[in-house]
């Protein structure tokens, strides 16, 4: 018989001290380091919130006044739905452009890769107050004059969504790319056509790739929607600002709209989880 | 004896690198091909050539009578529109080496995904092929499973029920059994044997010699881009003509 099996040491003298021929206990190392610094981390958080909570300059009941207001509330409704429509359209066109981005034409390649060039580089306050001066260089588009074509609500959807697709066209093209060759090649070889190829088998599985930047972007463009206070939009953010240029408590209004893209924010967290979860069907981590 | 495939002179480069230098190739109705030869061969990128899937620089090949991918007119061959060639896919199975099932799709969808889309088939009728292909491979209990939660052989099994699904008149294996491990290889060689008893013509590229032996009508070997020569198996595997061919088969004995 072989001596050297695991649960018996060939060798009595090697157990240790003590253990009286039972298998001996694993102690886990101590960590007094770790302790302290959890113990240091909560009191200074601890005194942060109660600085915060009691200094009357914070004027939290202001706060909660304006909180459930109409202004704030129609603010926040006209952040929401520029947010949604901003990023359909953006992502709509972005998808558009990745998809002529990896074509074979070379003029579209071109044209693809010189919009994202284009709206990549313009910063998007330039781009909004440009749009918002369309009038000066058009003064009369199809019969009708430019200005009353464009409202401020209008000239943001526009240069938001083009900013956005400009954005939109590389995450979906790095999605894209990241579909194992081997797949098209399947499914051309099963006969099925371009566009099925690309919506049945390709997108799908570019969307895991895609959720995460694009719920990144869902965030950034929630509260970059706010630039359009700029123009005069009534956003979440113009809302408030439009209420403390009258009562000047321009910190707690400013809590306020701060408190509402916490919680929108925060929402989207939790949808995008689910939105990954069922784009991972398929794979060895969602059995 | 009527010709299923027929490969002429068929020419194929990437880049500088010449793959195929000048292929004849014919394959009988009903008839299996097996293509044996060392990695580099060219005898992966033939078997893509024959669907289309590479294009060659010269030569021609036609399944059943029609040239693929391209039309005839006088001397000049003009390449088919994507439709066109997509339509003559349908008629060939292809079955890959590292199965490329659509790891979105259940088992189930991976097989009546071509037939509904491409065929247009009506999707109940689609569905019971499918179970019925599953039933012959062996898998008609794993129809709602993903690929991922199969075993290599599984996956590659569900790959053929995926070719078989289009009635295909010619299938075309591209090493079917080299990414699997050496207990799966079996089950799926198992599957093409049963395959080929039903008299489906195949071409079957591999480096499994006892299979050739086996099933193989026809054994092709290939080096450097040519086919080197071709006989029953019989002839090729146990009096090879050629001394490149006895230095390949010693090799891999």
């Amino acid at each position: 018989m072989p001596s050297d099996t695991l649960d018996a040491p060939a060798v009595p003298a090697a157990a240790p001290p003590g253990a009286d021929a039972a298998v001996p206990r694993i102690v886990p190392r101590r960590r007094p380091g770790r302790w302290a610094a959890a113990v240091l981390v909560l009191v200074l958080a601890a005194l942060a919130v109660t600085s915060v909570v009691r200094n009357p300059a914070f004027q939290w009941g202001v706060v909660a006044d304006y909180f459930l207001t109409d202004a704030v509330l129609r603010g926040l409704g006209l952040t929401l739905w520029l947010t949604a429509v901003v990023m359909v359209l953006g992502f709509a066109v972005g998808t558009l452009l990745a998809v002529l981005r990896l074509s074979g034409n070379p003029v579209l390649r071109g044209v693809a890769w010189g919009y994202v060039w284009l709206f990549r580089s313009m910063p998007i306050l330039v781009q909004l107050l440009f749009w918002f001066n369309i009038g000066a260089l058009y003064p009369v588009v199809l019969g009708v004059r430019t200005v009353d074509l464009l409202g401020p609500v209008t000239v943001a959807v526009i240069g938001l969504t083009l900013h956005e697709a400009a954005y939109a066209a590389e995450v979906v093209r790095g999605g894209i790319l990241s579909v194992d060759k081997g797949q098209l090649e399947a499914a051309q070889s099963l006969g099925l056509g371009a566009w099925r190829r690309l919506r049945r088998i390709v997108l799908p599985q570019a969307m895991r790739s895609i959720v995460p930047p694009a719920g990144n972007m869902l965030i950034g463009t929630l509260k970059g929607t706010s630039i359009v206070s700029v123009i005069a939009v009534q956003d979440l953010l113009y809302s408030v600002q439009l209420v403390y240029h009258r009562t000047y408590q321009v910190i707690p209004l400013l809590l306020v709209a701060t408190i509402w893209y916490v919680v929108v924010t925060s929402v989207l967290g939790v949808g995008q989880h689910y939105v990954e979860r069922h784009y991972a069907r398929g794979t060895a981590g969602a059995r | 004896m009527s010709a299923m495939v027929e490969v002429r002179s068929v020419h194929k480069s990437f880049g500088p690198l010449g793959v195929l230098k000048g292929v004849d190739l014919q394959v009988r109705t009903g008839e299996v091909a097996v293509v044996l030869g060392p990695s580099g061969s060219g005898k992966s990128t033939l078997l893509r050539t024959i669907n289309h899937l590479e294009k060659v620089d010269s030569g021609w090949i036609s399944v059943n009578g029609a040239l693929i991918g391209y039309r005839r007119s006088g001397d000049r061959l003009h390449e088919l529109r994507e439709r066109d060639i997509l339509k003559q896919r349908t008629r060939i199975g292809f079955v890959f080496q590292n199965f490329h099932l659509f790891p979105h799709l259940t088992v189930l969808e991976n097989i009546t995904e071509a037939p509904v889309s491409a065929l247009r088939r009506p999707k109940a009728e689609a569905v019971r092929t499918a179970e019925r292909l599953l039933d012959r491979v062996g898998l008609a209990d794993r129809a709602g499973a993903y690929p991922k939660q199969l075993s290599g052989g599984q996956q590659q099994r569900v790959a053929i029920a995926r070719a078989l699904a289009l009635e295909p008149e010619l299938l075309l294996f591209d090493e079917p059994t080299s990414a699997l491990d050496p207990e799966l290889v079996g089950e799926v060689l198992d599957v093409i044997r049963d395959v080929a008893d039903q008299g489906t013509t195949m071409i079957v590229v591999t480096h499994e010699i006892g299979f050739a032996r086996e099933v193989a009508d026809t054994v092709v070997f290939m080096d450097g881009g040519r086919i080197v020569e071709q006989g029953p198996p019989g002839e090729v595997l146990d009096r090879p003509r050629h001394e490149r061919t006895r230095a390949f088969l010693a090799k891999v004995l």
